[in-house]
């Protein structure tokens, strides 16, 4: 297509170059209020998802802010997941997967050919909808993180637990027990070791994929105050049943529906004035 | 609707029903284990335990069952370790390599039921066979790669089974965490470590007890095999010729050889029941 263009663009004799900038997709994808302070850390283009010929993802672009929460809403079956999903490259565990487009992360093309899945894994810290500990302590599950990407010295280790499961308010909870085994703690206590183990590998995205559904109203507020305090730090990416969480936490909002992305923006803007009827609808609550 | 009294009498009958089933079951166990014992135990002195067989100790003179019960260790333990080295890189392949319900794991899956039925006396033959094709003797090797045959089906179907039920997220965790897959291997074998013991003691006890599949390639001898060229004697086929003797001292020594290895799997099961614990203290 773009040879045809540059061969019209030859006949009415004006520069290339104004083309093959315009080639890259994203440069026509208006740049939103957000990105002037926070540049995009992930890049969405005109990604499609098919899971065994069911079409999940249709032609996703999207721009997620640095260093600052993002909140994917939707109704159920909409896609969210599988977005996030893509994001880590977990999806194409799964059986039967075609993924087109691009997820660009940094700049990176995360399916380009000489991408180690493991790095890009490691830069994405996720925390799944049911906390799940490996089995072992609550010092290793911590530890197990560095543990794999080289660090054996005890002492940088222990230093290390310390720092990420404070950071995560887990550490008065349980420094006298960092033997015992993760399965002891409480589910919210479970989420918030997940979170501190995800810290541990030096991630700069956090992945949420409702991280706070399956846990008490006093522990998910826990997370979600974590969250904001990690903001400054992270690029925190949440996929969210709760419109009063995103409400009370984000500060870029997708909304997504039947695996598009209806409408994007910064989180003021979506819930005092959507654009989009859709939007409109779901966030008065007419479908959900 | 039915009436509440009904409702009530209709669960009294099951339970009892199930009562009655358990306690059949306990009562025919304890059955088992009081004939043996009261049987065994006359028969029973340091002597069978720690002395092999002396001349005429199959016309009720002096002698013991070390040849045996060695024998029986010996296979056991040779079969497990052969076993797992088969069974373990199978189970993690079909769980860890090939997608989910790939034709081929489904495939090995149904392979390892069908071979989980297939009685142990054709295992015997079938050992026989290719024992004869090698141009192997009854030895302690072609004992020891028979029982191998039989009980790996038990432990394939076991440990995957436990394997299975790994969640999909803890896969996912360790994933995310940059982890590869042989990383993850260690991290899934934690949690299965439990339901591998299992496995074990399920073959164990099935290994240990068959007389089949050793009659025609272990052989038996009165001796302690010194390498694995040579034949080896077993508990099973040690009751079993002792039985189908015609003197009645022979004949409890046949009990006391199923005494000792009802012990032995005993002692077994116990030790590796207190050890499971240990490992599962982490199980997710």
């Amino acid at each position: 297509m773009i040879q045809n263009l540059l061969r019209v663009e030859k006949f009415f004799d004006s520069p290339i170059e104004q083309f093959q900038v315009k080639k890259e997709p994203w440069n026509l994808v208006d740049i939103d209020q957000i990105f002037k302070t926070h540049k995009p850390h992930i890049s969405v283009r005109n990604l499609n998802v098919f899971l065994s010929k069911n079409h999940i993802l249709k032609d996703v672009s999207l721009d997620i802010p640095d260093k600052a929460i993002t909140c994917i809403i939707g109704p159920s079956g909409c896609g969210k997941t599988t977005l996030l999903k893509t994001f880590n490259r977990l999806l194409q565990n799964s059986i039967d997967v075609k993924i087109e487009g691009d997820v660009l992360v940094d700049g990176e093309n995360i399916h380009g050919k000489d991408v180690e899945v493991e790095n890009i894994r490691k830069k994405m810290g996720l925390l799944s909808q049911r906390p799940c500990p490996l089995p072992m302590s609550i010092f290793d599950n911590v530890a197990y993180g560095p543990r794999i990407h080289g660090i054996r010295r005890k002492k940088t280790l222990k230093i290390m637990v310390e720092k990420y499961l404070v950071e995560a308010g887990l550490w008065e909870e349980v420094k006298d027990r960092l033997k015992s085994p993760a399965s002891s703690l409480s589910i919210g206590q479970q989420q918030r070791l997940c979170l501190a183990r995800g810290l541990a590998v030096k991630p700069e995205i956090i992945l949420g994929d409702e991280a706070t559904s399956a846990l008490d109203p006093i522990s998910s507020k826990k997370i979600e105050e974590l969250f904001v305090k990690l903001k400054h730090q992270y690029s925190i990416v949440l996929v969210t049943h709760t419109l009063r969480q995103a409400k009370r936490i984000a500060d870029y909002v997708v909304f997504m529906y039947l695996g598009e992305v209806i409408e994007a923006g910064p989180a003021s803007e979506i819930f005092s004035n959507p654009k989009e009827k859709l939007t409109r609808e779901y966030l008065e609550g007419y479908f959900s | 609707m039915k009436h509440f009294r009904v409702k009530k009498l209709e669960e009294k009958i099951f339970k009892g029903l199930m009562m009655a089933a358990t306690l059949v079951i306990v009562v025919s166990l304890f059955m088992i284990i009081v004939a043996i014992v009261k049987r065994g135990l006359p028969a029973m002195s340091w002597d069978m335990v720690s002395k092999i067989p002396g001349g005429g100790f199959y016309i009720g003179k002096e002698g013991g069952l070390l040849n045996a019960i060695i024998g029986s260790l010996y296979i056991v333990i040779g079969s497990i370790t052969l076993g797992l080295a088969f069974s373990l890189p199978i189970v993690l392949y079909i769980n860890l390599y090939l997608p989910e319900k790939s034709k081929l794991a489904q495939f090995t899956r149904l392979s390892f039921d069908v071979l989980f039925g297939i009685p142990s006396i054709v295992y015997g033959a079938f050992g026989f066979t290719l024992m004869v094709y090698l141009g192997l003797r009854s030895s302690l090797l072609a004992g020891i790669l028979t029982v191998t045959m039989l009980i790996i089906p038990i432990l394939i179907r076991s440990i995957d089974e436990v394997m299975r039920r790994v969640p999909k997220e803890m896969k996912d965790a360790a994933l995310s965490l940059g982890a590869t897959r042989s990383e993850i291997i260690k991290v899934i074998l934690r949690q299965v470590a439990p339901g591998i013991v299992t496995a074990i003691l399920l073959s164990v006890g099935r290994g240990i007890g068959d007389a089949a599949s050793v009659l025609f390639t272990a052989g038996y001898t009165d001796s302690i095999p010194t390498s694995l060229g040579q034949p080896v004697a077993t508990l099973p086929l040690a009751t079993f010729f002792q039985l189908s003797s015609p003197i009645a001292e022979v004949q409890e020594r046949a009990y006391a050889a199923a005494l000792i290895l009802t012990g032995i799997v005993l002692i077994l099961s116990i030790t590796a029941r207190y050890y499971s614990r240990k490992f599962s203290k982490n199980k997710i």
